[in-house]
Protein backbone atom coordinates (compact mmCIF):
# COMPACT_ATOMS: atom_id res chain seq x y z
CA UNK A 1 0.00 0.00 0.00
CA UNK A 2 2.88 2.67 0.53
CA UNK A 3 3.55 4.27 -2.49
CA UNK A 4 6.56 6.35 -3.37
CA UNK A 5 7.08 9.54 -5.87
CA UNK A 6 9.10 9.39 -9.11
CA UNK A 7 8.29 11.71 -11.67
CA UNK A 8 10.55 10.30 -14.54
CA UNK A 9 7.62 7.44 -15.28
CA UNK A 10 4.41 10.13 -15.67
CA UNK A 11 6.35 11.40 -18.78
CA UNK A 12 6.88 8.21 -20.49
CA UNK A 13 3.00 8.21 -21.82
CA UNK A 14 4.01 11.50 -23.63
CA UNK A 15 6.58 10.19 -24.61
CA UNK A 16 4.79 7.32 -26.11
CA UNK A 17 2.16 9.73 -27.61
CA UNK A 18 4.96 12.00 -29.55
CA UNK A 19 6.61 8.71 -30.70
CA UNK A 20 2.95 7.50 -32.21
CA UNK A 21 2.30 11.01 -33.74
CA UNK A 22 6.03 10.89 -34.93
CA UNK A 23 5.01 7.71 -36.77
CA UNK A 24 1.69 8.53 -38.12
CA UNK A 25 2.96 11.65 -39.92
CA UNK A 26 5.79 9.35 -41.64
CA UNK A 27 3.20 6.76 -42.15
CA UNK A 28 1.01 9.01 -44.22
CA UNK A 29 3.56 11.07 -46.06
CA UNK A 30 5.13 7.99 -46.93
CA UNK A 31 2.33 5.66 -48.10
CA UNK A 32 0.34 8.79 -49.66
CA UNK A 33 -2.85 7.81 -48.57
CA UNK A 34 -5.63 9.96 -49.41
CA UNK A 35 -6.59 12.20 -46.95
CA UNK A 36 -10.27 11.19 -47.27
CA UNK A 37 -9.18 7.95 -46.05
CA UNK A 38 -6.48 8.88 -42.94
CA UNK A 39 -5.30 12.76 -43.27
CA UNK A 40 -1.67 13.07 -41.26
CA UNK A 41 -1.79 15.27 -37.81
CA UNK A 42 -0.80 18.08 -38.75
CA UNK A 43 -4.05 18.11 -41.56
CA UNK A 44 -6.10 16.95 -38.12
CA UNK A 45 -4.72 20.31 -36.24
CA UNK A 46 -5.48 22.11 -39.63
CA UNK A 47 -8.94 21.44 -39.02
CA UNK A 48 -9.73 21.89 -35.63
CA UNK A 49 -7.99 25.35 -35.93
CA UNK A 50 -10.53 26.00 -38.85
CA UNK A 51 -13.55 24.94 -37.62
CA UNK A 52 -12.65 25.92 -33.56
CA UNK A 53 -15.55 27.74 -33.29
CA UNK A 54 -17.63 25.58 -34.44
CA UNK A 55 -16.22 22.98 -32.62
CA UNK A 56 -16.20 24.94 -29.18
CA UNK A 57 -20.53 25.21 -30.54
CA UNK A 58 -20.97 21.58 -30.51
CA UNK A 59 -18.48 20.88 -27.61
CA UNK A 60 -20.31 23.41 -25.01
CA UNK A 61 -23.35 20.99 -25.69
CA UNK A 62 -22.19 17.64 -25.35
CA UNK A 63 -19.83 18.81 -21.83
CA UNK A 64 -23.15 19.84 -20.93
CA UNK A 65 -24.84 16.58 -21.48
CA UNK A 66 -21.71 14.77 -20.17
CA UNK A 67 -22.05 17.15 -16.86
CA UNK A 68 -26.02 16.58 -16.32
CA UNK A 69 -25.21 12.67 -16.70
CA UNK A 70 -22.55 12.15 -14.53
CA UNK A 71 -24.02 14.06 -11.40
CA UNK A 72 -27.19 11.92 -12.34
CA UNK A 73 -25.49 9.60 -11.72
CA UNK A 74 -23.51 10.47 -9.05
CA UNK A 75 -26.99 11.24 -7.26
CA UNK A 76 -28.35 7.98 -8.08
CA UNK A 77 -25.27 5.92 -7.15
CA UNK A 78 -25.34 7.62 -3.67
CA UNK A 79 -28.53 6.61 -2.79
CA UNK A 80 -28.89 3.60 -4.15
CA UNK A 81 -25.19 2.18 -2.37
CA UNK A 82 -26.52 3.61 0.84
CA UNK A 83 -29.83 1.74 0.08
CA UNK A 84 -27.82 -2.01 -0.81
CA UNK A 85 -25.37 -1.24 1.95
CA UNK A 86 -28.22 -1.19 4.47
CA UNK A 87 -31.13 -3.05 3.07
CA UNK A 88 -29.53 -6.84 2.90
CA UNK A 89 -32.99 -8.05 1.04
CA UNK A 90 -32.79 -4.79 -1.92
CA UNK A 91 -28.94 -6.09 -2.17
CA UNK A 92 -29.96 -9.46 -2.81
CA UNK A 93 -32.83 -8.55 -5.58
CA UNK A 94 -30.86 -6.12 -7.54
CA UNK A 95 -27.66 -7.19 -7.35
CA UNK A 96 -27.83 -9.90 -9.58
CA UNK A 97 -29.80 -7.62 -12.13
CA UNK A 98 -26.83 -5.19 -11.86
CA UNK A 99 -24.81 -7.45 -13.42
CA UNK A 100 -26.92 -8.46 -16.18
CA UNK A 101 -27.59 -5.07 -17.36
CA UNK A 102 -23.92 -4.60 -18.35
CA UNK A 103 -24.30 -6.89 -20.79
CA UNK A 104 -27.20 -5.33 -22.57
CA UNK A 105 -25.29 -3.82 -26.12
CA UNK A 106 -25.37 -0.36 -25.53
CA UNK A 107 -25.05 0.99 -28.95
CA UNK A 108 -28.68 -0.82 -29.50
CA UNK A 109 -30.18 1.69 -26.76
CA UNK A 110 -29.06 4.29 -28.20
CA UNK A 111 -30.60 3.79 -31.31
CA UNK A 112 -33.75 3.09 -29.72
CA UNK A 113 -33.92 5.52 -26.88
CA UNK A 114 -34.47 8.10 -28.90
CA UNK A 115 -37.50 6.17 -30.17
CA UNK A 116 -38.71 5.95 -27.10
CA UNK A 117 -37.90 9.33 -25.49
CA UNK A 118 -37.56 11.03 -28.76
CA UNK A 119 -34.70 13.77 -30.02
CA UNK A 120 -34.17 16.25 -27.21
CA UNK A 121 -31.20 15.77 -24.11
CA UNK A 122 -33.10 12.70 -22.00
CA UNK A 123 -32.28 10.05 -23.99
CA UNK A 124 -28.54 11.36 -23.91
CA UNK A 125 -28.43 11.64 -19.88
CA UNK A 126 -30.36 8.43 -19.87
CA UNK A 127 -27.57 6.48 -22.22
CA UNK A 128 -24.93 8.53 -19.79
CA UNK A 129 -26.43 7.16 -16.65
CA UNK A 130 -26.66 3.72 -18.07
CA UNK A 131 -23.04 4.12 -18.73
CA UNK A 132 -21.56 5.71 -15.93
CA UNK A 133 -23.80 4.83 -12.62
CA UNK A 134 -22.70 1.06 -12.98
CA UNK A 135 -18.88 1.38 -11.78
CA UNK A 136 -19.64 4.05 -9.52
CA UNK A 137 -22.60 2.09 -7.41
CA UNK A 138 -20.35 -1.19 -7.11
CA UNK A 139 -17.32 0.75 -6.25
CA UNK A 140 -19.29 2.97 -3.55
CA UNK A 141 -20.88 0.08 -2.70
CA UNK A 142 -17.76 -2.26 -2.02
CA UNK A 143 -16.07 0.84 -0.54
CA UNK A 144 -19.22 0.90 2.46
CA UNK A 145 -18.82 -2.97 2.86
CA UNK A 146 -14.98 -2.90 3.41
CA UNK A 147 -15.19 -1.69 6.60
CA UNK A 148 -13.40 -4.04 9.38
CA UNK A 149 -16.25 -5.51 11.26
CA UNK A 150 -13.66 -4.99 14.43
CA UNK A 151 -13.87 -1.47 14.08
CA UNK A 152 -17.46 -1.60 13.96
CA UNK A 153 -17.19 -3.31 17.36
CA UNK A 154 -14.84 -0.75 18.23
CA UNK A 155 -17.03 2.28 18.09
CA UNK A 156 -19.80 0.38 19.53
CA UNK A 157 -17.98 -0.88 22.78
CA UNK A 158 -17.13 2.85 22.88
CA UNK A 159 -21.01 3.41 22.91
CA UNK A 160 -20.87 5.64 19.56
CA UNK A 161 -24.29 5.93 17.85
CA UNK A 162 -24.96 4.80 14.26
CA UNK A 163 -24.90 8.66 12.88
CA UNK A 164 -21.61 8.78 14.29
CA UNK A 165 -20.04 5.92 13.27
CA UNK A 166 -21.49 6.18 9.71
CA UNK A 167 -19.59 9.59 9.69
CA UNK A 168 -16.42 8.74 11.06
CA UNK A 169 -15.81 5.12 9.88
CA UNK A 170 -18.28 4.15 7.40
CA UNK A 171 -17.79 7.04 4.89
CA UNK A 172 -14.50 7.41 5.05
CA UNK A 173 -13.33 4.03 4.37
CA UNK A 174 -15.77 4.24 1.31
CA UNK A 175 -13.99 7.54 0.19
CA UNK A 176 -11.07 6.26 -1.93
CA UNK A 177 -13.77 3.22 -3.57
CA UNK A 178 -15.89 6.20 -4.77
CA UNK A 179 -13.14 7.84 -6.19
CA UNK A 180 -12.00 5.07 -8.02
CA UNK A 181 -15.61 4.65 -9.90
CA UNK A 182 -15.58 7.84 -10.38
CA UNK A 183 -12.62 8.68 -12.08
CA UNK A 184 -13.97 5.19 -14.64
CA UNK A 185 -17.09 7.14 -15.06
CA UNK A 186 -15.90 10.29 -15.82
CA UNK A 187 -14.18 9.13 -18.69
CA UNK A 188 -17.19 7.18 -19.96
CA UNK A 189 -18.82 10.20 -19.33
CA UNK A 190 -18.09 12.41 -22.54
CA UNK A 191 -18.13 8.77 -24.80
CA UNK A 192 -21.51 8.10 -23.86
CA UNK A 193 -22.54 11.99 -24.73
CA UNK A 194 -20.99 11.44 -28.05
CA UNK A 195 -22.53 7.62 -28.62
CA UNK A 196 -26.06 9.89 -27.47
CA UNK A 197 -25.29 12.33 -29.96
CA UNK A 198 -24.76 10.35 -32.58
CA UNK A 199 -28.01 8.24 -33.48
CA UNK A 200 -29.81 11.45 -33.48
CA UNK A 201 -29.11 14.88 -32.40
CA UNK A 202 -29.10 18.62 -33.65
CA UNK A 203 -26.26 19.56 -31.77
CA UNK A 204 -22.81 18.14 -29.96
CA UNK A 205 -19.99 16.58 -31.05
CA UNK A 206 -21.49 13.23 -32.16
CA UNK A 207 -23.81 14.71 -34.53
CA UNK A 208 -20.68 17.01 -35.86
CA UNK A 209 -18.89 13.80 -36.41
CA UNK A 210 -21.68 11.87 -37.93
CA UNK A 211 -22.21 15.02 -40.37
CA UNK A 212 -18.34 15.45 -41.47
CA UNK A 213 -18.03 11.70 -41.76
CA UNK A 214 -20.75 11.37 -44.22
CA UNK A 215 -18.22 14.26 -46.06
CA UNK A 216 -15.70 12.00 -45.91
CA UNK A 217 -13.85 15.23 -43.98
CA UNK A 218 -11.55 12.44 -41.95
CA UNK A 219 -9.61 15.61 -40.84
CA UNK A 220 -12.47 17.08 -38.80
CA UNK A 221 -13.96 13.92 -37.20
CA UNK A 222 -10.20 13.16 -35.86
CA UNK A 223 -10.35 17.10 -34.30
CA UNK A 224 -13.51 15.89 -32.87
CA UNK A 225 -12.12 12.72 -31.44
CA UNK A 226 -9.33 14.26 -29.90
CA UNK A 227 -11.09 17.31 -28.48
CA UNK A 228 -13.28 14.15 -26.78
CA UNK A 229 -9.84 12.87 -25.70
CA UNK A 230 -8.96 16.23 -24.02
CA UNK A 231 -11.98 16.68 -22.50
CA UNK A 232 -12.20 12.99 -21.05
CA UNK A 233 -8.60 13.31 -19.52
CA UNK A 234 -9.62 17.22 -18.08
CA UNK A 235 -12.37 15.37 -16.38
CA UNK A 236 -10.25 12.60 -14.76
CA UNK A 237 -7.89 15.27 -13.87
CA UNK A 238 -10.25 16.97 -11.91
CA UNK A 239 -11.66 13.90 -10.11
CA UNK A 240 -7.90 13.50 -9.24
CA UNK A 241 -7.61 16.75 -7.66
CA UNK A 242 -10.65 16.15 -5.72
CA UNK A 243 -9.92 13.02 -4.07
CA UNK A 244 -6.66 14.81 -3.77
CA UNK A 245 -8.13 17.32 -1.07
CA UNK A 246 -10.88 14.90 -0.01
CA UNK A 247 -9.37 12.31 0.78
CA UNK A 248 -6.09 13.36 2.11
CA UNK A 249 -4.53 10.31 4.13
CA UNK A 250 -4.61 8.88 0.37
CA UNK A 251 -2.17 10.94 -0.64
CA UNK A 252 1.01 9.52 -2.16
CA UNK A 253 3.84 9.71 0.58
CA UNK A 254 8.01 10.59 0.29
CA UNK A 255 9.63 8.01 1.97
CA UNK A 256 10.93 11.48 4.43
CA UNK A 257 7.33 11.25 5.74
CA UNK A 258 7.29 7.53 6.96
CA UNK A 259 8.34 6.33 10.25
CA UNK A 260 9.87 2.81 9.99
CA UNK B 1 -14.87 -4.80 46.61
CA UNK B 2 -13.76 -5.68 43.16
CA UNK B 3 -13.02 -3.20 40.70
CA UNK B 4 -13.95 -6.05 37.96
CA UNK B 5 -15.75 -9.50 38.67
CA UNK B 6 -17.81 -11.90 36.47
CA UNK B 7 -19.31 -14.63 38.34
CA UNK B 8 -21.15 -18.09 36.57
CA UNK B 9 -20.38 -17.27 32.69
CA UNK B 10 -21.86 -19.67 30.65
CA UNK B 11 -21.55 -18.81 26.84
CA UNK B 12 -22.48 -20.68 24.00
CA UNK B 13 -21.13 -20.30 20.30
CA UNK B 14 -22.53 -21.74 17.23
CA UNK B 15 -23.10 -24.72 19.46
CA UNK B 16 -19.82 -24.92 21.32
CA UNK B 17 -20.42 -24.45 24.90
CA UNK B 18 -17.37 -21.47 25.40
CA UNK B 19 -17.30 -20.61 28.50
CA UNK B 20 -18.26 -22.46 31.03
CA UNK B 21 -19.38 -21.30 34.37
CA UNK B 22 -16.31 -19.25 34.39
CA UNK B 23 -15.32 -16.99 36.99
CA UNK B 24 -12.47 -14.40 37.93
CA UNK B 25 -12.15 -10.63 39.60
CA UNK B 26 -10.20 -7.59 38.86
CA UNK B 27 -8.96 -5.72 41.97
CA UNK B 28 -7.86 -1.70 41.53
CA UNK B 29 -4.61 -0.84 40.57
CA UNK B 30 -4.23 -4.46 39.65
CA UNK B 31 -2.99 -5.91 36.19
CA UNK B 32 -4.63 -9.67 35.86
CA UNK B 33 -3.79 -11.75 32.57
CA UNK B 34 -5.45 -14.05 31.48
CA UNK B 35 -3.64 -17.32 29.94
CA UNK B 36 -5.27 -19.49 27.49
CA UNK B 37 -4.91 -21.63 24.27
CA UNK B 38 -5.46 -20.22 21.74
CA UNK B 39 -8.96 -20.29 20.61
CA UNK B 40 -9.96 -20.97 23.87
CA UNK B 41 -12.60 -18.56 24.26
CA UNK B 42 -10.73 -15.43 25.53
CA UNK B 43 -11.81 -13.08 23.19
CA UNK B 44 -15.12 -14.16 23.89
CA UNK B 45 -14.74 -13.35 27.80
CA UNK B 46 -13.36 -9.38 26.94
CA UNK B 47 -16.51 -9.17 24.34
CA UNK B 48 -19.13 -10.19 27.23
CA UNK B 49 -17.17 -7.96 29.75
CA UNK B 50 -16.90 -5.15 27.05
CA UNK B 51 -20.91 -5.81 26.49
CA UNK B 52 -20.80 -6.55 22.64
CA UNK B 53 -21.99 -10.10 23.56
CA UNK B 54 -24.52 -11.45 26.35
CA UNK B 55 -23.35 -14.51 28.52
CA UNK B 56 -26.19 -17.04 28.68
CA UNK B 57 -25.88 -17.47 32.53
CA UNK B 58 -23.62 -15.12 34.58
CA UNK B 59 -23.07 -11.74 35.19
CA UNK B 60 -20.28 -8.75 34.94
CA UNK B 61 -19.99 -6.12 37.99
CA UNK B 62 -18.48 -3.36 37.35
CA UNK B 63 -17.57 -1.11 40.87
CA UNK B 64 -19.88 -3.91 42.71
CA UNK B 65 -22.59 -2.86 39.81
CA UNK B 66 -23.77 -4.84 37.23
CA UNK B 67 -22.88 -4.12 33.95
CA UNK B 68 -23.88 -7.46 32.34
CA UNK B 69 -24.54 -6.50 28.40
CA UNK B 70 -23.76 -3.01 28.49
CA UNK B 71 -21.74 -1.33 26.55
CA UNK B 72 -19.52 2.00 27.56
CA UNK B 73 -17.89 1.53 30.63
CA UNK B 74 -14.55 -0.67 30.04
CA UNK B 75 -11.95 0.33 27.30
CA UNK B 76 -11.30 -2.48 24.69
CA UNK B 77 -8.28 -3.01 22.92
CA UNK B 78 -8.01 -6.05 20.09
CA UNK B 79 -4.71 -7.68 18.96
CA UNK B 80 -4.99 -5.09 15.96
CA UNK B 81 -4.96 -1.36 16.12
CA UNK B 82 -8.08 -0.46 14.52
CA UNK B 83 -6.67 2.96 14.03
CA UNK B 84 -8.78 4.67 11.18
CA UNK B 85 -6.75 5.33 8.11
CA UNK B 86 -8.54 8.70 7.54
CA UNK B 87 -7.75 10.55 10.34
CA UNK B 88 -4.62 11.40 11.76
CA UNK B 89 -3.20 10.06 14.82
CA UNK B 90 -4.55 13.18 17.54
CA UNK B 91 -7.67 12.48 15.77
CA UNK B 92 -7.76 8.58 16.23
CA UNK B 93 -7.31 8.91 19.40
CA UNK B 94 -8.83 11.76 20.49
CA UNK B 95 -12.07 9.69 19.21
CA UNK B 96 -13.55 8.73 22.59
CA UNK B 97 -13.47 12.28 23.44
CA UNK B 98 -15.00 13.58 20.44
CA UNK B 99 -18.24 10.27 20.88
CA UNK B 100 -18.68 11.95 24.42
CA UNK B 101 -19.10 15.19 22.81
CA UNK B 102 -16.31 17.33 23.57
CA UNK B 103 -15.48 19.86 21.14
CA UNK B 104 -12.40 18.23 18.75
CA UNK B 105 -10.20 21.48 19.74
CA UNK B 106 -10.22 20.94 23.19
CA UNK B 107 -9.95 16.70 22.31
CA UNK B 108 -7.07 17.26 21.11
CA UNK B 109 -5.22 19.45 23.29
CA UNK B 110 -6.86 16.98 26.21
CA UNK B 111 -5.12 13.95 23.84
CA UNK B 112 -2.20 15.84 23.07
CA UNK B 113 -1.28 16.15 26.58
CA UNK B 114 -0.90 12.43 26.96
CA UNK B 115 1.32 12.00 23.45
CA UNK B 116 4.43 12.05 25.08
CA UNK B 117 4.19 9.28 27.65
CA UNK B 118 2.62 7.17 25.04
CA UNK B 119 5.98 7.63 23.25
CA UNK B 120 4.09 9.88 20.32
CA UNK B 121 5.95 13.05 20.31
CA UNK B 122 6.06 15.06 17.29
CA UNK B 123 3.75 12.50 15.99
CA UNK B 124 0.18 14.13 15.98
CA UNK B 125 -0.29 14.99 12.28
CA UNK B 126 0.89 11.77 10.94
CA UNK B 127 -1.72 9.29 9.44
CA UNK B 128 -1.63 5.34 10.76
CA UNK B 129 -0.09 3.85 7.54
CA UNK B 130 3.04 6.54 8.12
CA UNK B 131 3.91 5.19 11.64
CA UNK B 132 5.61 1.68 12.79
CA UNK B 133 3.89 -1.02 14.20
CA UNK B 134 5.04 -0.59 18.09
CA UNK B 135 3.80 3.37 17.76
CA UNK B 136 0.30 2.08 16.03
CA UNK B 137 0.11 0.10 18.71
CA UNK B 138 0.69 2.63 21.28
CA UNK B 139 -1.90 4.79 19.80
CA UNK B 140 -4.76 2.49 19.67
CA UNK B 141 -3.67 2.37 23.74
CA UNK B 142 -3.96 6.11 24.21
CA UNK B 143 -7.15 5.97 22.44
CA UNK B 144 -8.61 2.95 24.58
CA UNK B 145 -7.05 4.84 27.86
CA UNK B 146 -8.79 7.98 26.76
CA UNK B 147 -11.69 6.15 26.75
CA UNK B 148 -11.54 4.91 29.95
CA UNK B 149 -9.05 5.29 32.74
CA UNK B 150 -9.60 2.96 34.94
CA UNK B 151 -10.70 -0.49 33.37
CA UNK B 152 -8.50 -1.74 30.46
CA UNK B 153 -9.05 -4.76 28.41
CA UNK B 154 -6.51 -5.85 25.96
CA UNK B 155 -6.49 -8.55 24.08
CA UNK B 156 -3.10 -9.64 23.34
CA UNK B 157 -2.60 -5.75 22.28
CA UNK B 158 1.08 -6.94 21.33
CA UNK B 159 0.83 -10.37 19.20
CA UNK B 160 1.34 -9.18 16.21
CA UNK B 161 4.94 -7.34 16.73
CA UNK B 162 8.10 -8.80 16.34
CA UNK B 163 9.91 -9.46 19.55
CA UNK B 164 12.23 -6.68 20.22
CA UNK B 165 9.25 -3.75 20.10
CA UNK B 166 7.19 -6.29 22.15
CA UNK B 167 9.38 -6.73 25.00
CA UNK B 168 9.95 -2.66 24.91
CA UNK B 169 6.38 -2.41 25.12
CA UNK B 170 5.69 -4.45 27.60
CA UNK B 171 8.67 -2.73 30.04
CA UNK B 172 6.73 0.42 28.80
CA UNK B 173 3.38 -0.77 29.75
CA UNK B 174 4.84 -1.98 33.16
CA UNK B 175 6.13 1.76 33.88
CA UNK B 176 2.96 3.34 32.65
CA UNK B 177 0.42 1.25 34.78
CA UNK B 178 2.65 2.23 37.85
CA UNK B 179 2.33 5.72 37.08
CA UNK B 180 -1.55 5.89 36.13
CA UNK B 181 -2.69 3.08 37.82
CA UNK B 182 -5.46 1.90 35.87
CA UNK B 183 -6.34 -1.40 36.34
CA UNK B 184 -5.90 -3.84 33.55
CA UNK B 185 -6.85 -7.22 32.21
CA UNK B 186 -4.55 -8.34 29.51
CA UNK B 187 -5.20 -11.39 27.26
CA UNK B 188 -2.63 -13.39 26.27
CA UNK B 189 -1.43 -16.86 25.09
CA UNK B 190 2.02 -15.82 26.19
CA UNK B 191 3.89 -16.58 29.25
CA UNK B 192 7.13 -14.74 29.20
CA UNK B 193 4.70 -11.54 28.70
CA UNK B 194 2.48 -13.18 31.06
CA UNK B 195 5.32 -12.95 33.66
CA UNK B 196 6.71 -9.41 32.87
CA UNK B 197 3.34 -7.23 33.49
CA UNK B 198 1.40 -9.73 35.72
CA UNK B 199 0.31 -8.90 39.53
CA UNK B 200 -1.91 -12.21 38.91
CA UNK B 201 -2.51 -15.02 36.41
CA UNK B 202 -5.16 -16.76 35.63
CA UNK B 203 -4.77 -19.61 33.36
CA UNK B 204 -8.00 -21.20 31.09
CA UNK B 205 -8.74 -24.66 29.76
CA UNK B 206 -9.20 -25.34 26.99
CA UNK B 207 -12.76 -24.86 25.38
CA UNK B 208 -14.93 -24.73 27.19
CA UNK B 209 -13.18 -22.06 29.38
CA UNK B 210 -12.73 -23.04 33.39
CA UNK B 211 -10.54 -21.05 35.67
CA UNK B 212 -7.89 -24.18 35.85
CA UNK B 213 -5.37 -21.80 38.08
CA UNK B 214 -4.93 -18.95 39.81
CA UNK B 215 -0.78 -17.31 40.43
CA UNK B 216 -0.31 -14.58 42.58
CA UNK B 217 2.76 -13.36 41.19
CA UNK B 218 3.40 -11.10 44.19
CA UNK B 219 3.80 -14.31 46.45
CA UNK B 220 5.60 -15.89 43.95
CA UNK B 221 9.23 -16.10 44.98
CA UNK B 222 11.04 -14.40 41.99
CA UNK B 223 14.02 -16.70 41.76
CA UNK B 224 14.93 -17.96 38.37
CA UNK B 225 13.89 -21.41 39.67
CA UNK B 226 10.33 -20.81 41.16
CA UNK B 227 9.25 -19.15 37.70
CA UNK B 228 10.73 -22.22 36.29
CA UNK B 229 8.28 -24.05 38.41
CA UNK B 230 5.26 -21.67 38.10
CA UNK B 231 6.11 -21.79 34.01
CA UNK B 232 5.85 -25.99 34.33
CA UNK B 233 2.73 -25.65 36.19
CA UNK B 234 0.94 -23.75 33.70
CA UNK B 235 2.25 -25.18 30.78
CA UNK B 236 0.58 -28.75 32.35
CA UNK B 237 -2.74 -27.02 32.04
CA UNK B 238 -2.07 -25.50 28.80
CA UNK B 239 -1.08 -28.74 27.25
CA UNK B 240 -4.00 -30.89 28.47
CA UNK B 241 -5.63 -32.94 25.73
Amino acid sequence: MRRYINTAPKLYPVLVVILAIVLWDAGVRVSRVPVWILPGPGQVLQAMVNHAALLWHHTQTTLMEAMLGFAASIALALILALLLHYLTWLYQALYPIFIVSQTIPLIVLAVLLPLWFGWGILPKILIIILVCFFPMVINLFNGLQSVDPDVLDLFRSMGAKRLATFRMVIMPAALPSFFAGLRISATYSIMAAVIGEWLGAQRGLGYYMTLQQKGFAIDRVLAAVAIICILSLLLVKAVDLLEYLLVPWNRKIYSHQLWQ
Amino acid sequence: MMKLEVKGLYKTLQGVLTLNDLSLGLKEHEVVVILGPSGCGKSTLLHIIAGLMRPEQGRVYMDGRDHTGRTGRVSYMQQKDLLLDSRTIIDNVSLPLLLRGIPREQARRQAAAHLDDFGLTGFANYYPRQLSGGMKQRAALLRTYLFSSDILLLDEPFAALDAITRRKMHLWLVDLQQRFRSSVLFVTHDIEEAFLIASRIYVLSARPAQVRLEIDMKAEPHSPLSLYQVKERILAVLEED
